[in-house]
């Protein structure tokens, strides 16, 4: 196939030429950088919490009109209740969860006191329970003693002598390895590491907390405050059951309570659906303007293009009255979209970059991959050929007999 | 002639029937995706308070510097209860607040009826005049309950219909957790969007609007608990007084200052007061303090979503996109017509007619566009819940202003995408196009 025909034909279209060279240039820098952000959001919301999600539930539990210091046996009694449910495996009363985006954080210190570099971690309630329920796996050391378990007044200082922590946190502060045994601060006192579990994701699922999202402590230490949150593990098929049936129980054996009607009680799965809400729903928004915008790139070509044969239907019969196969004159339009395509997405490419730099200054994006890039680059290609293949078909039908027609 | 060009349009669409639908159709997608998310932007960029948003103002005072190895040059976005006090105490605004949001369980009168919870502010009077809190019956507590320490409450239309079933209940009792309240006031329900007072602990948005307010002063005899984010840096000492005389940041501080010369004066006055600080050696960095009105302390705290931003800014490149479309389809339509258009010039037409037929002919393509995005709109926008957070998506809805927009967004887009064909079109040499025929 010749090219330089093409090209001065295509001088005789610039404005249509430009039109779609254009075209497929915006479309190639949204669409690539919008499945850049699904890809992004899909990573965040796959992303596992390192607990047993599918037969978790917790309970949002508020006592009523009592004092912080008399909760301690009502907290004993509500989790005796819940662990003698049947269907029950275990159960323990914590501050927060992982996907409930709220929670507390501190820094974590090799030294006692402010001195010292400090790590970020979360702060987990935890019980000898703790780790059966949420199905952690321990990788060194040993679970909390019931003997090491004590209550914690709202504010009171917070540094048991006890910690157990996930192996992101540990690897970050003992680089070297083996933490258990060493002591870490939370404030003057020393902590010493017991434990290290394989994954407990921090409460918050996004922003600020994505540095260090695995870094988690569980301290043995019961919240004595009026709002506390009961953490349920059910057996295999008890989810629906458990999850009327523990409220009740709760109620039945104290009133004085409050379990709210919307939120007081859910599921781990439900759960992660809420707090992964945004995310799923910019991947799907995305997903849709991808799609539209190329079937509308489409169409414009194949409208452009269906118009250029219809001028052309004599030039056509020309060439093929000269001897031109029908194989000749589609794959001239193939190329000539082709290189069409091809000036657009040398545009787009610069257009897509540009616009992920202006997303990661002003939204805090990350740098687009090349592999995105190339990805996109190759489907618009393709979809240009794709749309251009009817007009030039029915381009590559025009009779030779045309050409001796006057109109 | 309008009309008759008009008719024309319709006759040349309806010759081309599939690019007429695909130019509807680029025209539609592009507007209502455009104007879905411009629904949800109006709705979260919007002002909760216009006619005070530059009359109300958020102060604030470093008192971490660069302690414990913190970095921000910024002051904390709350305030500690030992500063929050003593700008109380001072009195220098118009008006001025500090509260913290407190979850509360009320107990009913009728023991058959559970014990439900509540969620609102501890504060101090003034917050009612100065945040235009609507009442259904009484008011505001006085100010001298402030100092008192009364148990007082104010209550929503809602917690008032579900205690007592809706009627004038100033003056009776209601049961918070043991203690007794008498009732002040029962607000309309309230709930301004952002939520400009308390963007530290809702991020700006909450769904369900406050229902409770009792006196600050109360609030802490009580040692009852923030609900909302409690941020230290450095060690607190043990028990509710050594939190409270912390440098934990948890209260929302705001004062009412009629026009910008007393601003002026009340920043004069915060850079004293750390002056002062620093001086008494509690600070070891100079006055670092800030001063913003509503306007620009929902911009400073970055209110409006992420999500919301750059799915506008998405929207708006698509319909480009469907710009440059239906660019591309409209000059191959009117190109097609070249013959006609030699035609009518050499009959006498000047170019300024052949200008008006063919800009008519895409107005109308922008119309059945712009009733196509309408329609689309209205979808998207009931759709949006799966996108945003359903706090956020229940605040943008379709109103008289965005059909208007909607449609004014398609047919002006048309037109202008209209402009370069129809300058093409006009251009059309007669004597050429009779000639090749």
């Amino acid at each position: 196939m010749q090219i330089k025909p093409i090209l001065s034909a295509l001088r005789h279209h610039k404005a249509g030429t430009i039109l779609i060279a254009v075209q497929i240039a915006l479309t190639l820098a949204i669409v690539c950088n919008a499945l850049f952000i699904i890809q992004q959001r899909v990573t965040q919301l796959s992303r596992s919490s390192g607990v047993d999600e599918a037969h978790l539930i917790r309970i949002q539990n508020q006592w009523v009109g009592t004092d912080d210091k008399d909760i301690g046996p009502l907290m004993k009694a509500d989790l005796d209740t819940l662990r003698r449910l049947p269907g029950v495996v275990d159960a323990y009363a914590t501050n927060t969860t992982p996907l409930s985006n709220g929670g507390w954080s501190t820094g974590m210190s090799l030294k006692p006191g402010s001195k010292g570099e400090r790590t970020m971690t979360a702060i987990y309630f935890a019980d000898n329970h703790t780790l059966n329920t949420l199905g952690l796996k321990l990788v060194a050391g040993r679970n909390f003693h019931a003997s090491e378990v004590a209550p914690h007044m709202p504010h009171d200082t917070l540094q048991p002598p006890q910690v157990i922590v996930t192996k992101a946190l540990a690897d970050k502060l003992f680089p070297g390895g083996q933490a258990v045994g060493k002591s870490v601060y939370l404030g003057d006192k020393p902590s010493i590491i017991v434990g290290v579990v394989a994954r407990l994701q921090v409460p918050w699922v996004g922003g600020w907390a994505s540095n260090w999202e695995g870094q988690s402590t569980l301290v043995p230490r019961q919240l004595m405050m009026g709002g506390a949150n009961f953490v349920v593990r059910v057996k295999d098929g008890q989810l629906g059951k458990i999850e009327r049936a523990a409220p009740a129980a709760l109620l039945a054996s104290d009133r004085m309570r409050v379990i709210a009607d919307d939120h007081g009680v859910m599921t781990f799965t439900q759960m992660r659906q809420d707090v992964y809400k945004r995310d799923r729903g910019m991947a799907i928004l995305m997903g849709v303007i991808c799609l539209v915008l190329l079937g509308i790139t489409a169409a414009g070509i194949v409208g452009l293009t269906s118009f250029w044969v219809g001028q052309r239907r004599k030039q056509i019969g020309v060439r093929r009255a000269l001897g031109a196969t029908r194989h000749d004159i589609l794959s001239y339009f193939l190329t000539e979209n082709l290189l069409i395509g091809v000036t657009g997405v040398v545009m787009g490419v610069l257009l897509a970059m540009g616009m992920n730099q202006w997303l990661m200054q002003a939204f805090e994006m990350q740098r687009i991959s090349w592999l995105w890039v190339a990805g996109g680059v190759i489907v618009l290609l393709l979809l240009g050929q794709a749309a251009v293949l009817a007009p030039a078909m029915r381009a590559s039908r025009v009779p030779p007999v045309v050409a001796t027609r006057t109109v | 002639m309008l009309a008759y060009y008009l008719r024309l349009g319709v006759r040349s669409l309806r010759r081309n029937p599939m690019l007429t639908l695909l130019m509807v159709l680029a025209i539609g997608f592009g507007v209502a995706a455009s104007m879905t998310t411009y629904a949800v932007f109006r709705a979260v960029s919007g002002n909760p308070i216009p006619d005070k948003s530059a009359k109300l103002f958020k102060p604030q005072i470093d008192n971490w510097g660069h302690a414990n190895g913190r970095t921000s040059d910024d002051p904390p976005d709350a305030m500690d209860y030992t500063d929050a006090m003593a700008l109380m105490k001072t009195g220098k605004a118009t008006r001025q607040t500090v509260s913290y949001p407190v979850g509360l369980s009320v107990i009913p009168a009728n023991p058959k009826a559970k014990p439900f919870n509540v969620t609102g502010y501890a504060t101090y009077a003034d917050f009612f005049p100065m945040f235009e809190v609507p009442f259904q019956y009484g008011g505001a507590w006085p100010a001298s309950d402030d100092t008192q320490h009364a148990p007082v409450a104010v209550i929503s239309e809602k917690v008032n219909q579900r205690l007592f079933g809706g009627g004038n209940s100033v003056g009776r009792s209601i049961d918070i957790e043991g203690h007794r309240y008498r009732i002040a006031g029962v607000t309309r329900t309230w709930n301004p969007q952002p939520r400009f007072f308390d963007v530290n602990n809702t991020g700006g948005f909450a769904p369900d609007p406050p229902e409770i307010w009792i006196p600050f002063t109360r609030a802490v005899d009580l040692q009852i608990p923030t609900w909302g984010n409690n941020n230290c840096n450095g060690n607190v000492s043990p028990g509710w007084k050594g939190w409270l005389y912390s440098e934990c940041v948890w209260l929302s501080y705001w004062v009412e200052l009629p026009d910008a010369a007393a601003a002026a004066r009340y920043k004069n006055y915060l850079h004293a007061y750390a002056a002062q600080q620093q001086q008494a050696g509690r600070f070891d960095w100079p006055p670092n303090v800030r001063l913003h009105n509503v306007t620009e302390w929902l911009a400073d705290q970055h209110v409006v979503p992420q999500e919301s931003q750059v799915s506008l800014f998405v929207a708006l490149g698509f319909l480009v996109v469907c710009l440059v479309n239906t660019i591309g389809l409209l000059l191959a339509k009117f190109m097609r017509r070249a013959p006609e258009i030699g035609v009518r010039r050499a009959l006498g037409a000047s170019r300024g007619e052949v200008y008006r037929q063919f800009l008519a002919e895409a107005a109308m393509v922008g119309v059945a566009g712009g009733v196509l995005g309408l329609l689309l709109t209205a979808g998207g926008v009931l759709g949006i819940g799966m996108v945003f957070d359903p706090d956020i998506a229940r605040l943008a809805r379709v109103d008289v202003t965005l059909v208007a927009l909607t449609l004014l967004v398609a047919v002006f887009a048309t037109v202008i995408a209209a402009f370069y064909p129809t300058w093409r079109a006009a251009r059309v040499q007669p004597a050429w196009q009779l000639k090749s025929n």
